[in-house]
């Protein structure tokens, strides 16, 4: 033991000393530029410096909101540009460039004021029509956005963007008109108490035409490629290295914007995130679930929950699980608040519903979640019943199936977590898994190749429908040849419903008829941890779109 | 010479159209789609895309528009980011990359070659002992524990030096001291090894005997005679640094091309996996390629066919 100590120590001198000796010549220069550059805070500002220095994960994959699918580009754009309205931070939709709007009786046309004062970084006025130009970009066969699907609620953006109908491509029909400069008006397929949100979401944010046509292809690919109308301007973007942010002299509301500068360098290791923060050279890290002990009772530790839900997918291609009581023995089966406390340790809650909670408050106020409540949940003993109940019927006394998983760290322990519980408690039953890359389980998915599905849902907007209607018979996302006449019906007539109660009553019944089916076994509502500077203040996190904005967020007491 | 150096320039073309070929079928087995909103995409608008990238032709129809464009220059465009091109995406990945990798060998080679020649002459002394036991835990330990380890001690607990980054020439010190950990070990212990060898032949025995002083013997025969499997061993240690290379380029957020070898093939994004795959084994046959030419500039033993010229 001694022995070895001793070598190690040796090795360590020895190898310190040859590398001192070879570099110590190039290594002094240069080192201060780096630490000492924000020398030029002017004196009438705020004491300290209004400098934010953060981290994240990717490159920015896309800055054309058309064409934006992922959470880097839409937390960039939400910071660096504006739609009609953007969330606050309590997730209510604030005014962004509109500054007012009226709504039909109907609930179907909205009739948008927006901000004489709203402007392009360039100076020029933020106008209706280019709304309307980045709308109908956004549904343009030639755009192909991935997102295009998102503008559903609009009238006639789903007609326009299915090949064969009438409308197809005809992008002029679309419900959005430019009555003047300062006056939109879009009209709905059917009212969406939503919109207004939604409005605040990167497919929805305008584009000046005449500006994107004079980039040509260039346009958004560099920092100097694209117009600004956000809070913040990318002021420089290295590719593959980071960007940073400038606060906008030409936003309207640059009064409540109290951050000057926002760094953002790229970061794809934890244990690298962890020990930038540990040095100071960031403010904010997030942390996985390996360093979640080690700073348990670290007082910058944050805990955040989201709205994305994950949930086992029950195939009912598959002649066992058709039955209704295997699928409800399965999801009674499994003790999800150890699954959630043991191998999550991250801030993830157990979900027992497909709807998150504090996501969506109805029209009394009070949380989605709350009114439904739980559904099903642990116990043994009725898992065993219903369990022998479904052998019976099915005329079998062994089941074989298997588990399609993604393929990280984490998903291969819930699923070694999920098929012990499973084989333990259910006998007769043996699960097999098969652990894919994300993209190749997707596709296994979609082509119905397996039984159980380990799957993830986030909200595209800020309604249960967002989550509910993923099952209607044949849907595209269904995926699971789940398919109940009634369930259809409630998510038809919600859709079409003026009256926000009953629409939100019909929503709250068609949750509790697909936990009937147990069409789903859900897993946890994610949560995320990290650590953040004390001196960092006035974050808005939001539940979909963008995570962050920082136009409200400053600096104090850092000194 | 001539004659030997198109031969094998024609066989790395050839090497360098069998490996495409393998990558293109083999990728094309891979489930999924390239697009990044995969799991909200409906049929139609997987169709549409799939059409606009031509993924809807036959595989052997969209290998010869590959090659076709290939022949041209052309690698076409990532589906990561918005417009940009595999050629740029590689072009500006691997200067960061190349820096860290070249760095690393040279200080590498450098400083293992001293470990090895200081071994060798005080053999079975002190200096024999800890140098070699710096190669057996230069081999031992990966380099990314290594990188883990330096990172916490130098970046953190003595502040040092940058945690990570690429900013400046401190910037390249931890991730190159790293990477060439691998090196250093690899070089010594052939250096030492080949060393002993040397010192032991008779015709150092005899330029001593002649009267030559023992430090120009060393030099001047010594240690040009061991530099010999030295040369051997650069190309592959050179390949190892480019694999090593992707995990050190994480570890320090260099904004090298290394991370995209793995990840472009777990998205799907057909373009890059060619790239990057093209681009490594070029660079690889071409390292044996100068490995080879090396050889017998340094060693007139070993001649390749045609002789005199």
């Amino acid at each position: 033991m001694k022995k070895s100590k001793w070598s190690l120590l040796l090795t360590l001198v020895l190898v310190l000393s040859m590398f001192l000796a070879a570099c110590s010549g190039g290594s002094k220069d240069g080192d201060e530029k780096a630490k000492g550059g924000d020398e030029g805070t002017k004196s009438d500002k705020p004491a300290e410096p209004q400098v934010l220095n953060i981290l994240d994960g990717e490159e920015i994959p896309s800055m054309d909101s058309s064409q934006a699918t992922d959470s880097v580009s839409f937390e960039v754009m939400n910071n660096v540009m504006e739609g009609l309205y953007r969330l606050d931070k309590d997730n209510k939709p604030t005014e962004g460039v509109a500054e007012s709007h009226e709504v039909s009786e109907d609930g179907t046309v909205y009739t948008f004021k927006l901000n004489p004062n709203a402007k392009w970084s360039d100076g020029s006025q933020v106008v209706a029509k280019d709304f309307v130009y980045a709308w109908q970009k956004a549904l343009s066969p030639d755009t192909l956005s991935e997102y295009a699907y998102i503008m559903g609620p609009v009238k006639n953006a789903n007609a326009i963007q299915t090949d064969g109908d009438p409308l197809y491509g005809k992008v002029d029909q679309l419900g959005v008109k430019a009555v003047d400069d300062t006056t939109l008006e879009v009209t709905l397929e059917a009212p969406a108490p939503y919109f207004l949100g939604l409005t605040g979401f990167a497919t929805f944010y305008p584009q000046k035409e005449e500006f994107v046509k004079s980039q040509g292809d260039k346009y958004a690919l560099e920092a100097n490629t694209l117009l600004y109308n956000g809070p913040f301007v990318l002021n420089e973007w290295k590719h593959n290295e980071g960007w940073q942010y400038k606060k906008n002299d030409n936003y309207w509301d640059k009064d409540n914007v109290k951050l000057d500068e926002i760094n953002v360098k790229i970061v794809k290791d934890v244990a690298t995130s962890v020990n930038l923060y540990e040095t100071g050279q960031t403010d904010i890290t997030g942390l996985s679930m390996e360093y979640v002990d080690q700073y348990k009772d670290h007082e910058d530790l944050y805990t955040r929950g989201e709205a994305t839900v994950f949930f086992l997918r029950l195939n009912q291609k598959s002649e066992a699980l058709k039955n209704a009581n295997i699928r409800k023995a399965i999801d009674m089966a499994y003790d999800k608040q150890s699954m959630v406390d043991v191998l999550l340790n991250n801030g993830s809650t157990p979900a027992y519903y497909l709807v998150p909670g504090e996501f969506t408050p109805g029209p009394d106020g009070e949380d989605y979640r709350k009114t439904n409540g739980n559904f099903g949940g642990y116990d043994l003993e009725k898992a065993k019943e219903l369990w022998a109940a479904g052998l019976k019927e099915l005329g079998k006394d062994s089941v074989e199936l298997e588990l399609l998983n993604y393929d990280s760290d984490g998903a291969k322990k819930m699923g070694e977590f999920f098929k012990n519980q499973l084989e333990k408690n259910l006998p007769g039953i043996k699960v097999s898994i098969k652990a894919q890359p994300f993209k190749q389980k997707l596709e296994l998915e979609s082509k119905g190749e397996y039984d159980f599905s380990y799957a993830g849902w986030g909200p595209d907007y800020q309604d249960p429908m967002t989550f509910l209607d993923m099952f209607i018979t044949d849907g595209p996302h269904n995926q699971m040849a789940y398919s109940n006449p009634e369930y259809d019906k409630l998510i038809e007539s919600a859709k079409k419903e003026t009256d926000e109660k009953k629409r939100w009553e019909t929503m709250l019944e068609a949750e509790k008829v697909l936990f009937e089916d147990q069409a789903i076994s859900p897993l946890y509502q994610r949560g995320v941890t990290g650590l953040q500077k004390p001196y960092v203040k006035g974050l808005a996190h939001h539940l979909f779109g963008a995570d962050v904005s920082y136009k409200w967020a400053y600096i104090e007491g850092k000194q | 010479m001539l004659r030997y150096i198109t031969k094998r320039v024609f066989a790395m073309l050839l090497t360098l159209l069998i490996i495409a070929t393998l990558t293109f079928f083999l990728m094309k087995l891979l489930p999924g789609s390239p697009f990044n909103n995969q799991d909200k995409l409906t049929e139609t608008q997987r169709y549409a895309l799939n059409e606009k990238y031509g993924l809807n032709d036959p595989v052997p129809v969209q290998y010869i528009n590959y090659l076709g464009k290939l022949a041209q220059g052309d690698l076409g465009y990532t589906f990561q980011f918005d417009g940009r091109t595999v050629t740029s995406m590689i072009a500006n990945g691997m200067g960061p990359s190349a820096t860290v990798g070249f760095e690393a060998l040279v200080f590498g080679t450098l400083v293992g070659l001293v470990l090895g020649i200081a071994a060798a002459l005080k053999h079975n002394t002190f200096i024999d002992y800890g140098a070699m036991i710096v190669a057996v835990f230069g081999i031992a330990i990966p380099s990314f524990v290594f990188a883990g380890l330096v990172q916490y001690y130098f970046g953190v607990k003595l502040q040092w030096l940058p945690v990570a980054f690429w900013n400046g020439p401190e910037y390249h010190i931890l991730p190159a001291f790293s990477l060439s950990v691998g090196v250093i070990a690899t070089v010594a212990r052939f250096m030492r090894t080949e060393m002993l060898e040397i010192l032991g032949t008779d015709y150092i025995l005899m330029a001593r005997s002649k009267g030559i002083s023992k430090n120009a013997v060393i030099l001047k025969h010594c240690v040009r005679n061991s530099m010999i499997p030295i040369i051997t061993i650069l190309g592959p240690l050179s390949i190892g640094l480019i694999t090593g290379s992707l995990v050190i380029e994480n570890i320090f957020a260099i904004p090298g091309i290394g991370e995209q070898f793995v990840k472009s093939i777990n998205l799907n994004d057909y373009p890059v996996i060619m790239g990057t795959t093209l681009f490594y084994s070029f660079l690889i046959i071409a390292i044996i390629l100068v490995v080879d030419i090396l050889y017998g500039i340094i060693d007139p033993r070993i001649r390749v066919a045609g002789g005199k010229s």
